[in-house]
């Protein structure tokens, strides 16, 4: 089910540096990996931007986005009470039956989003998480308490380890691994699966104009031909991608 | 409740709102948003006798109040179209139309032919795609070129014929009336304009094919002034378009001559755009006393 709604903000706060959490209720529980379409009715930008649920909870949903440009700034000076245009959810989202075994959630950056509604809806099977930033640090906390490991790593070292993600974990241990984040991040950690023969499942990310898979402005390559990030995606299996 | 069916072509469109071609798939996707059977009729993405992959690196870049394309007209062909695709379309109870696009005279009309034989209603030839390397919008740009391209698919072409200028042609009175002279039976535009966005840091262009097609608000007032000039050129029907994001806008378009109008780039700007646009019609033409859309069609 989708739907495309004038939605009130609950809340849209600002987390730290440029990352911002967006509140709106909503009565359809999304699948992890799912997205909105966002679109204040302030500012003079044209199109929704895609963002990733990140939690959702009694009703609550919880969307975390990074300012990056013109459209995602006019959101994040979008007021509580203000109404904003919701599309979703939108996207394929995370297969939650296939991920069984020793799992491995690999995340950078604003690439968390996705990340912390899949570990709740995953907890049971106690997957480790390893998170890598460039400076500051985000909502850590979120990925507690039934975690079997959380392995914290910046590039200047003030918070975890120092140095990149990739580079701290051994995807032989996993079963599974699942990862969103920069591109570099998530091509170095496809190819050490796929080497490895360990399962790998990417949530990938595009410039959007429709979201919903009319436009095909968002399409990547895969061995089965282009595919539309926002509808045929956004999660994908490793094996798929051309990396 | 005035009244705003339009006959078009022989065919009845319960309003004068079309989807535009490229900007909604083949219904599918909007279907779960809404009943797009409420439309007045969808065009197709636009087809080409072989399947196509579409342009690499970015295709989409926004520009203030625009969007710039450069798809590379990604469809799966002709063939695939007939068997498959046109029957979803089929099935929302709204005129179909196929837009036809082609590097060569001979793939529009093999291209044609195979139309020939489907249930589409209307073919919408498209001479004006700014995206694919050769061909496509070459036949857009001359009035000559132009008229030999039509005149050749008006002879084996049995469906009604709308011809979808480009906004880059030379001169668009004189295309307008080439493509009539031709046979056109109507006329469709604008499709994007050829644009240009740089990225500063990476010193190049932002898109692999250097040049890309802009679309939306920012191209309306000069979609509009086409529009108006080819209505003004030609006696066959205008379906016009370009920005149209409001009831407002599309009342100016057809006040400026245009039977029908197509509404592309605010489908994505809220998903939904086509009905606000068909509900604020009615609501325009009830607070101002007139009966019928067609009252007001090319008054100016
Ligand atoms: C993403 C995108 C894809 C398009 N693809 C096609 C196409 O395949 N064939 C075509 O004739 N026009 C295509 N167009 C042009 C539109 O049909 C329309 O002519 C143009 O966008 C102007 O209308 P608008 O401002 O309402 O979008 C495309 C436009 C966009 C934005
Ligand atoms: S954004 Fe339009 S197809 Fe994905």
């Amino acid at each position: 089910m989708m739907k495309n709604d004038m939605s009130k903000i609950i809340e849209n706060k600002h987390i730290c540096d440029n990352i911002f959490e967006l509140v709106v209720l909503s009565d359809i529980v999304p699948l992890p990996g799912q997205f909105y379409m966002i679109k204040g009715l302030n500012g003079d930008y044209l199109l929704p931007r895609p963002i990733s649920v990140h939690n959702y909870q009694d009703g609550k949903l919880r969307l975390l986005y990074r300012v990056s440009g013109h459209g995602t700034d006019q959101i994040s000076r979008m007021k509580v009470n203000d109404n904003i245009q919701v599309l979703g959810p939108l996207g394929n989202g995370f297969d939650i039956a296939l991920l069984n075994g020793k799992i491995a959630i690999v995340g950078g950056g604003i690439g968390i989003a996705p990340l912390l509604y899949l570990m709740k809806n995953i907890e049971s099977k106690k997957p480790d998480v390893y998170l890598g930033f460039k400076d500051e640090t985000f909502c850590l906390e979120g990925f507690g308490p039934n975690r079997n490991e959380l392995i914290v790593v910046t590039e200047d070292g003030n918070t975890g380890h120092k140095g990149y993600v990739t580079d701290f974990i051994n995807v032989k241990d996993y079963d599974i691994v699942i990862t969103c984040g920069p591109e570099i991040m998530m091509e170095k950690i496809i190819r050490a699966c796929l080497e490895k023969n360990v399962e790998v499942y990417a949530s990938m990310e595009k410039r959007m104009a429709c979201g919903v898979g009319a436009c095909l402005g968002c399409v990547i390559n895969t061995k089965n031909g282009n595919k539309r990030v926002c509808k045929d995606g956004p999660v994908f299996n490793g094996t798929d991608l051309t990396v | 409740m005035a009244n705003l069916k339009v006959d078009f072509l022989g065919k009845v469109f319960k309003n004068p709102v079309v989807a535009a071609s490229g900007t909604f798939g083949f219904g599918e996707e909007y279907n779960d948003i809404y009943d797009v059977g409420l439309l007045g009729g969808i065009s197709s993405k636009g087809l080409t006798l072989k399947s196509k992959q579409g342009n690499e690196g970015i295709r989409l870049w926004e520009t203030p109040m625009g969007l710039m394309n450069s798809i590379g007209l990604q469809n799966p062909g002709v063939e695939s179209f007939i068997s498959r695709e046109i029957n979803i379309m089929k099935q929302y109870k709204t005129n179909v139309i196929a837009n036809l696009g082609g590097n060569t005279l001979d793939d529009y009309l093999i291209g044609v032919k195979l139309l020939n034989d489907s249930e589409v209603d209307i073919i919408e030839l498209n001479i004006s795609c700014p995206n694919v390397k050769e061909g496509g919008m070459a036949f857009g740009i001359k009035a000559d070129i132009a008229y030999n391209t039509v005149k050749a698919v008006r002879e084996i072409c049995r469906k009604p014929l709308m011809v979808k200028l480009s906004p880059n042609a030379e001169s668009i009175p004189e295309m307008a009336a080439a493509c009539e002279e031709a046979g056109a039976d109507a006329l469709s535009l604008i499709n994007t304009i050829n644009a240009m966005a740089i990225d500063i840091y990476a010193r190049k262009s932002v898109f692999n094919n250097y040049y890309a097609g802009l679309s939306g608000p920012a191209v309306k007032p000069i979609a509009l002034r086409m529009v108006h000039q080819s209505a003004k050129a030609v006696k066959i029907p205008v379906c016009g378009m370009g920005g149209i994001s409001s009831g407002v806008d599309a009342i100016e378009f057809i006040m400026a001559g245009a039977s029908i109008i197509q509404v592309g780039t605010a489908n994505f700007v809220k998903a939904d755009s086509c009905l606000d646009i068909i509900k604020e019609l009615d609501e325009f033409l009830d607070s101002q006393g007139i009966r019928d859309i067609k009252e007001i069609t090319g008054i100016i």
